[in-house]
């Protein structure tokens, strides 16, 4: 545990460490698919808030068309086989 | 003493897979059979809109009332007061304005501090990508059972 702490010059109340938001903005790029290099280090939080938005909006994206592709899916007889066999897929 | 911001403590230190995954795929299986049986074949775009909110509410009951985006999210749902719109923006003046476009795509996020923020972001991107795979995989299935 670093000696350093609250060097933020905030509020009493709410004692947000910068070495906290470091560690935030850590696990928030760890969930990023793009994994620049190997130094995760010091990433800089805005280029990590910046990929955020992007793969966020991204995902917005996949969510509507998927959802329209399975409305068209819907007409189809054989989903319900498909559905079977995809639950018995995630049991296995 | 130890003296942690409670605004950083994660509760939740469960990762989102596993029983989750399964859950998410019933939940959602089950919306997608009452769309169909509810939903006339010829409004398409109605069906589309219906998947997808069903969608964002599998994902939501599956992460459970402990997350602020899934609650968000189901209070979004159930008034449908708004399509698709921004929670109302209250700027928390603590942490400052950052990161106003990622409080934009965060449900809930307008109203949260700094570090909640991030600590929900994290979780929101997991289990949106969660129900993205599923939803490729049940069109996957579907295709190659295809005629």
């Amino acid at each position: 545990m670093s000696s350093r702490r609250s060097r933020s010059r905030q509020s009493v109340s709410t004692r947000i460490t910068d070495e906290q938001i470091n560690e935030l903005i850590s696990k928030l790029h760890a969930v990023l698919p793009e994994a620049r290099g190997g130094d995760n280090d010091r990433v800089s939080a805005a280029k990590v808030l910046q990929e955020t938005c992007s793969h966020i909006r991204r995902l917005h994206r996949e969510v509507d068309d998927l959802s329209e592709r399975l409305s068209e899916l819907l007409d189809s007889a054989d989903l319900n086989s498909a559905q079977a066999a995809f639950i018995r897929s995630l049991l296995m | 003493m130890d003296s942690k911001s409670s605004a950083c403590s994660s509760p939740n230190p469960n990762p989102t897979l596993g029983p989750s995954k399964l859950m998410l795929a019933f939940r959602f299986l089950r919306a997608l059979s009452l769309v169909r049986r509810t939903t006339p074949a010829s409004s398409r775009t109605c069906r589309g809109r219906r998947i997808e909110r069903a969608a964002y509410a599998s994902m939501a009951y599956t992460a459970g009332a402990s997350r602020a985006w899934s609650r968000a999210v189901l209070r979004r749902l159930h008034h449908r007061a708004r399509r698709r719109a921004v929670a109302p923006r209250r700027l928390s003046t603590t942490a400052g304005n950052r990161a106003e476009a990622l409080r934009r795509l965060v449900p809930g996020g307008g109203g949260m501090d700094y570090c909640t923020l991030l600590e929900e972001t994290a979780d929101y991107i997991k289990c949106l990508s969660m129900q993205v795979e599923l939803m490729q995989g049940i069109v996957d299935s579907a295709s190659s059972y295809g005629p």
